[in-house]
């Protein structure tokens, strides 16, 4: 929670500035020394002379002490992390229409495929690798960044999850064909 | 050397023949010396270990010159020994030798203030000289002291240009320095220099003017580009470092690299892992090549894994390795050969970069990690159970640093990072220190990152810890009482609560117990950062109990002047103190006249200090540099920022 420290400092009587001398990189006087929040609601009044428009965040200058080298690279990272999602369209043999699942919410296959089996009320069945789907009523595939179709489970999820453009949900008589060698 | 017949090889914690000399003086090897007389020598360090010496029987003694050392009779400062009254010859040979085993800068200043042949003897015999503050003392008065001078570290601006509090254009500039070393020292070989302004022309002046230029280490400065770092690759024919982190520099290409000439072999430490720009990996893998010496190799991230592999072949012998980007789709061949070159690598004690760390790939360090000492896993950014799973690798480590992301929205907050750190706690023993780096310090929406528990973890298991920085959302005073309780031994203790006043989060109070438990228990504290809620409370029990303390880091802290008076007062160690928008007025300022001098520096912003407070200051203490830094807006009482450093000189002269 915030704390409202403004008047134990007596800040008011020494009007006291952040801010570098001079200094272009700066053109926002902060007049408000504590970190705050986009998400408050400036309920107190000594926020009142701030922007307090999102996107920007207002912070108090060389605060939290940390370098800016290493706050580039967390923040970089972070952002591509975070990016859109992995959104990819799924289709099922027989449906009307197709539907999309963002593949990084989920960290593994049978997160996925018990996903998708909701999304479409259908069995998938337990992967093997010398048996593929073989036995069930569908089988997972997708499209690769190759434009190869591959079955679902064959390498590993990472690696799976970067490379896959697109998801077919195969009947299982049509599958037959991907679960040989 | 002509000695008596008689010498004593005293050998503490160390069975190598060769003169083992660390930070303290402790281990010493003495040989060829009478021992009589180096008894003396040692005694007045005051070092306990060398009092052991006493002990030792000797079969011949030196004959005294009573000719010499006359004036030791008017020594600067009466030791307490009552020897010292009585005249002590002491031969040259003898002293100089000891002093050439002695490297420690403090225990040399102890010794040149014996008297005056003792001073001039260490000044003589210095060779490298440590200068904490560039504005403390004039390249001149320097050059002027020490006429041997191979190595030179130099630290210029304070602490908090890192935070952009200082204003550009502030000075530390080499140049000055430069000019005189040129006349003063021609074979100077290192310089290493932190927090300073360094321009191209500078470097350029540097590997043209020092034929024996061997090292050249820049921390946190600014003002080059890499047509500098061209200068130095073309020109020092004898480089054996370059290493280069966090400055604030233009990064014009990589073409940088390429001018090391192909009869260049000498490089031992190469450190470009803070650059962007591609280099030409033929010239890197062809430099690595032919330098059989490498020991630290540190890369940037445009190197890939496939070309770290190419690299690690050519260099199985580095100690130290900062790999490029650490993600890349992976034949299972490449993966294979990655693996077995980490396995061939069997000196590597530090591994750090790892960008973009692809936890699929991490495995290939197994094989190289049951003997990292020190992991920086600062840009790798791995989250908890990577980590986790990676430091169960790492039994023998020390040292760790890291910051975990949190990536997907759907986890567990509050306890995630934490699992991380108690991880380390169980698989680390050894663990000395400890830098944990905030999730993302500007995100407000994230509330969560690593908490207490997580500390108090890490304490359990490493009972070693000395040093900690410590980034977190969320701290409360029965979790620090903890943690010191399970660690008593810290000598650095920074802990930063990110949100500034924030209470203890279970009692909502302050957090003055916290650091009062920290500087009751921990005896040997030397630097501590304090951060949350502080009342005046906190200064109490720092002034009262941090005896041993030299460094101290104060923001959105303390109640009244009395908080920063009991500092002034009670801590006899100080030598610097930073302070930023704290309620301490010019009465505070005042209260630590005295203390100034013996301080190193002393940094004041967006306190309550007004322009005559400086003044008298300033008036009171002339021998102190000064210096007020004023917003352009505010009003002509209030002085922003002020910065204190004791000086030998009157003004700190401008760029």
């Amino acid at each position: 929670m915030e704390m409202e420290r403004q008047n134990d400092l007596n800040l008011k009587a020494t009007e006291l500035r952040l801010g570098l001398p001079g200094s272009d990189e700066q053109p926002e006087k902060r007049n408000n020394k504590r970190a705050s929040s986009e998400m408050d609601n400036s309920s107190d009044g000594e926020k009142g002379d701030q922007e307090c428009a999102p996107p920007t965040k207002t912070q108090v200058v060389g605060w939290p002490p940390i370098r800016s080298y290493r706050k580039n690279v967390i923040h970089a990272k972070k952002t591509e992390a975070d990016a859109a999602g992995m959104y990819v369209k799924v289709s099922m043999d027989g449906a009307p229409y197709l539907r999309k699942v963002d593949l990084k919410v989920y960290k593994s296959y049978p997160e996925l495929l018990k996903a998708l089996q909701n999304m479409f009320k259908c069995t998938i069945g337990v992967y093997s690798e010398r048996e593929g789907y073989n036995g069930s009523e569908f089988a997972p595939t997708y499209e690769d960044k190759d434009g190869d179709w591959m079955l679902v489970g064959d390498v590993p999820w990472e690696m799976f999850s970067t490379s896959c453009k697109r998801l077919r949900i195969m009947k299982g008589s049509e599958a037959k064909g991907l679960g040989c060698l | 050397m002509a000695m008596g017949k008689g010498y004593a090889r005293a050998y503490y914690g160390t069975e190598h023949a060769t003169a083992v000399q660390r930070k303290s003086s402790a281990h010493l090897l003495i040989s060829g010396v009478s021992n009589a007389y180096t008894l003396e020598v040692l005694r007045v360090f005051g070092n306990p270990i060398l009092q052991v010496l006493k002990g030792l029987s000797f079969e011949s003694a030196m004959v005294p010159d009573p000719k010499r050392c006359n004036s030791c009779k008017d020594s600067a400062s009466s030791r307490d020994s009552p020897e010292w009254t009585r005249p002590s010859p002491f031969p040259d040979e003898v002293l100089d030798r000891v002093l050439s085993l002695m490297e420690s800068h403090k225990d040399r200043s102890s010794v040149s203030l014996v008297c005056k042949d003792w001073y001039n003897a260490e000044r003589w015999s210095r060779s490298h000289v440590f200068i904490g503050n560039c504005y403390s003392v004039s390249p001149e008065i320097v050059a002027r002291r020490f006429p041997n001078i191979r190595s030179v570290t130099l630290k210029g601006k304070p602490r908090f240009s890192d935070f952009n509090l200082v204003p550009q254009n502030w000075g530390a500039d080499i140049c000055s320095w430069l000019a005189v070393f040129a006349a003063a020292y021609p074979f100077l070989e290192e310089l290493r220099l932190k927090r300073m302004a360094v321009s191209d022309e500078s470097l350029e002046f540097i590997a043209t003017s020092f034929p024996c230029f061997k090292s050249l280490s820049l921390l946190s400065c600014d003002g080059f580009s890499t047509d500098g770092l061209k200068s130095m690759a073309s020109h020092c024919k004898n480089l054996t470092e370059l290493d280069l982190q966090e400055n604030v520099m233009d990064d014009l290409g990589g073409g940088w690299l390429s001018c090391f000439p192909e009869n260049f072999v000498t490089l031992e430490v190469l450190n470009f892992a803070s650059l962007n720009s591609d280099v030409s990996f033929d010239a890197l893998e062809a430099l690595v090549t032919r330098c059989k010496s490498l020991r630290v190799l540190k890369v940037n991230k445009t190197i890939t894994l496939e070309q770290l592999q190419r690299l690690l072949v050519r260099a199985p012998q580095l100690v130290e390795l900062g790999t490029g980007s650490f993600q890349q789709d992976l034949m299972p061949r490449v993966y294979a050969e990655l693996e077995s070159a980490f396995n061939n690598c069997k000196n590597l004690h530090t591994l750090s970069g790892l960008w973009e760390a692809n936890f699929l790939y991490l495995p290939v360090l197994y094989v190289a990690s049951a003997g990292l000492t020190f992991l920086n896993l600062s840009y790798a950014c791995l989250r908890s159970n990577e980590l986790a799973n990676l430091v169960a690798h790492c039994p023998s480590l020390r040292r760790l640093w890291f910051a975990v992301i949190i990536v997907s929205k759907t986890e567990v907050l509050d306890t995630v990072e934490d699992k991380g750190l108690e991880a380390v706690g169980s698989s680390c023993p050894l663990l000395e220190e400890l830098r944990v780096f905030p999730a993302d310090p500007f995100d407000q929406d994230i509330v969560h990152g690593v908490t207490e528990s997580g500390f108090v973890a890490v304490s359990r298991g490493c009972r070693r810890l000395h040093y900690v920085l410590y980034f977190c959302r969320q701290m409360s005073n029965a979790a620090v009482a903890t943690i010191v309780q399970n660690c008593p031994d810290f000598t650095h203790f920074r802990l930063c609560i990110m949100n500034p006043g924030q209470p203890d989060y279970l009692t909502n109070e302050p957090m003055d117990e916290a650091f009062g438990a920290v500087v009751k228990t921990c005896t040997k504290l030397q630097r501590l950062a304090v951060s949350g809620l502080l009342t005046d409370l906190t200064f109490e029990y720092i002034g009262k109990y941090a005896k041993n303390l030299e460094t101290l880091s104060v923001a959105f802290a303390g109640s009244s002047d009395l908080g920063m008076q009991c500092v002034l007062g009670g801590c006899t160690k100080l030598r610097k103190l930073e302070i930023r928008d704290c309620p301490f007025g010019n009465a505070a300022l005042l209260s630590g006249l005295e203390k100034y001098e013996s301080m190193r520096s002393l940094w004041m912003s967006a306190c309550n200090v007004t322009m005559n407070g400086c003044r008298l200051l300033a008036k009171e203490m002339p021998r102190l540099n000064v210096e007020v830094m004023k917003d352009d807006e505010s009003d002509d009482s209030q002085a922003d920022k002020i910065l204190k450093i004791a000086s030998l000189e009157t003004a700190r002269k401008q760029m």
